[in-house]
């Protein structure tokens, strides 16, 4: 009989999917008609969506169940000047402090304040650092923990009373969501990046087109990306409603994970190493929706309204309201009425007044350097404010090693310190009510640029050309 | 957790699609450390003022409807995983939330916290948005036992879905925490089981 087909724990008669091999790996047990209790390898845990968790466990008189297998960074509500110094906003520094008070209470050895060296965006810290493996479970208090599904590991987001199951149990209680393959077929036009490729996506499956399912991306123009690239993609399957984004291991992320401070070394690498080679989708594997696409359709893209879903290629028109169904035109024109645009409008040349580079979508090394890239040799339009901030203090780092610093200085750039920064604008990072933001983040909601801020997402080379134009223009010049 | 069995309350209406997380509490708000006083900041940029004043024309500012049922449009709760946003809800009053789709996060956070949403069919939603035109005290009733909700106006019933384990919690006030605790020699045994 042949392995494959039978019947797997899932209850599915075809081959597994990569999703399927690590859930069915995960489950502790299942409640019948109920949820599962599933098992989880790496908690990342910050400041915001924690305080209350801890509360929890001090009420019920409970420990942590394994704290090594949490790790804290401090991101969201974080200055990016002046971090040596105390922060100023007492209600902020009240939430750093509880921070750091439940780490000391409750002997939290991850444990990573302001300034640390390995201190940064907690999506950006888990990889780089080796906390993300192929394979695992992970879960965040944070939406976008989907970026670390990259690696092949099963990572969503989850709220605050998940967070307080995860630290008193290591465990969380969750349906199985449904699968989906998105096929990317043959490969991106040049100055198109991976976040033209998630804008794209988002754009065609709308903001709830992939609710209450798993994304597997597959694909050649998948395949040829980088991590960095992996990790963008993934980041952004949140934004059309999805638990979660996974690409299948492969060499590229083999030799991304080997080496890195909490990665497995020697004999566990080797045992490890066999193990991250199966996890595939088997050939006869079943998904519950699939949808592909060409890869060369796709054009750098901008957003023009208030959600992600909202996007095009940069050369392309506001959609008439003619083709807006009827239901959702009232939603659509009060979007557009919040960014200042109008149905069937071009936004080339339009002015753009700041520029955000940074975030856990495009806050990683290889975004700084195409932005660096870019803007070599060539100066930031006046008017516009600039906000560039690395990911992580190892992504400033590395900024200075390769001499990036030096390009952007000169191009009239300022490097900020790590962290969320303007992408939720709980700091001080805000753009000001009716500004146009052109911001490498992923979400363009009212207000979460600040109150009445007018955000248009898209790639850092996009950005970069909107930085030095002073306007939405084409990077293809 | 409060028990929930039964209610029938007139309501809120909120006709919009694709209400995110960042208007039901904006993150300038999340920097609380504890639970309470969210309801106040729901929906503050709808609600208030620059100078902190209240809206008029917000729904919640309109006190010919009250009621702890929120009726809103398509896609309610997408965007981020902050519970705030359910506290909020919570905090405010409401008990139950209606729409035609909500985001997946959003849903397990509603429950977390003894709201439950409940999603109705793309007409039955719109039918409740039309007699509440004629008739803004118009109620809905909501029987969890059966998974039933009726518009009081037209009569109208409808089924929903409820996870059968998420509406023994319900109906029980018990949350998620006290059972994962009661299963801890099962976590362990699978610990040693990856060793
Ligand atoms: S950068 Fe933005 S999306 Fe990413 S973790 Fe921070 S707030 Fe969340």
């Amino acid at each position: 009989m042949n392995l494959q087909s039978q019947k797997s724990p899932s209850g599915k008669f075809n081959g597994l999917t990569l999703f399927d091999k690590i859930w069915d790996a995960h489950v502790v047990s299942s409640i019948e008609n109920g949820p599962t209790i599933l098992y989880i390898d790496r908690h990342f845990c910050h400041e915001v969506t924690s305080p209350q968790a801890f509360d929890g466990l001090r009420v019920r008189g409970l420990k942590v169940l394994r704290p090594e297998k949490t790790t804290m960074t401090a991101d969201h509500n974080t200055p990016t000047i002046d971090q040596d110094k105390p922060v100023t906003d007492p209600i902020s520094r009240n939430q750093l402090d509880t921070f750091s008070k439940n780490a000391a209470e409750f002997n939290m050895p991850l444990f990573y304040p302001l300034g640390h060296p390995n201190n940064g965006v907690v999506h950006i810290i888990g990889p780089e650092n080796g906390f993300t493996q192929p394979g695992t479970t992970i879960v965040c208090g944070d939406s976008h923990t989907s970026t670390h599904g990259a690696f092949g590991a099963i990572a969503f987001g989850i709220g605050t009373s998940e967070v307080e199951m995860v630290l008193a149990t290591q465990t969380v209680l969750q349906t199985r969501p449904k699968t989906m393959r998105i096929t990317f077929n043959g490969n991106l036009n040049s100055s198109v990046t991976a976040k033209d490729l998630a804008l794209y996506m988002i754009s065609k499956l709308t903001t709830g087109g992939a609710t209450g399912y798993f994304v597997e991306y597959a694909g050649e123009a998948i395949r040829n990306m980088s991590m960095e690239e992996r990790m963008t993609v993934c980041n952004l399957s949140i934004e059309m409603g999805a638990r979660g984004g996974m690409i299948a291991p492969d060499e590229t992320t083999f030799a991304y994970v080997q080496g890195r401070e909490f990665a497995p070394k020697g004999k566990d690498l080797e045992r490890k190493l066999s193990y991250w080679k199966t996890l595939q989708s088997d050939e006869n594997a079943v998904f519950d929706k699939e949808y592909s696409f060409d890869a060369a359709d796709i054009q750098p893209m901008i957003t023009y309204g208030t959600n992600p879903g909202m996007g095009m290629g940069i050369n392309d028109y506001i959609p008439e309201i003619e083709k807006i169904d009827e239901a959702g035109r009232i939603s659509f024109l009060k979007s557009l009425e919040y960014m200042g645009f109008k149905p069937g409008e071009q936004l080339l040349n339009k002015q753009v007044d700041y520029v955000f580079l940074g975030s856990c979508t495009n806050g990683r090394i290889e975004d700084f350097r195409l932005f660096a890239n870019y803007v070599k040799g060539k100066k930031k339009a006046e008017h516009v404010v600039a906000w560039l901030v690395p990911g992580s203090w190892k992504v400033e780092n590395q900024i200075r090693e390769e001499g990036l610093l030096e390009i952007l200085t000169d191009a009239g750039f300022k490097l900020r310190q790590p962290g969320c920064s303007a992408c939720l604008a709980m700091n001080d990072d805000k753009v000001p009510a009716g500004k146009y933001a052109v911001s490498t983040s992923n979400r363009n909601f009212e207000g979460r640029q600040g109150p009445g801020a007018r955000t248009i997402l898209a790639g850092p080379l996009v950005a970069a050309a909107a930085a030095v134009a002073g306007c939405i223009f084409d990077p293809r010049g | 957790m409060e028990k929930f069995k039964k209610l029938t309350s007139s309501i809120v209406p909120l006709p919009i699609e694709n209400v995110d997380t960042d208007q039901i509490i904006p993150a300038r708000f999340l920097k609380a450390v504890n639970k309470e006083g969210f309801g106040d900041n729901l929906f503050a940029d709808w609600r208030y003022n620059k100078d902190g004043s209240p809206k008029i024309d917000f729904v919640l500012n309109n006190s010919q409807f009250i009621g702890s049922i929120l009726v809103a449009g398509k896609n309610f709760g997408s965007g981020s995983s902050r519970e705030h946003a359910a506290w909020a809800i919570a905090g405010y009053g409401f008990k139950v939330i209606v729409s035609s789709f909500f985001a997946d996060i959003f849903r397990n956070n509603a429950l977390n916290n003894g709201v439950l949403p409940v999603m109705v069919s793309p007409e039955f939603l719109s039918e409740i948005f039309y007699d509440l035109q004629s008739n803004s005290a118009m109620t809905l009733t909501i029987d969890l036992e059966n998974q039933t909700i009726t518009n009081n106006v037209n009569r109208k019933s409808e089924k929903f879905e409820i996870n059968p384990y998420k509406k023994e919690c319900l109906i029980k006030g018990l949350d998620d925490i006290d059972y994962l605790l009661s299963k801890k020699d099962l976590i362990e045994s699978y610990e040693k089981s990856i060793d």
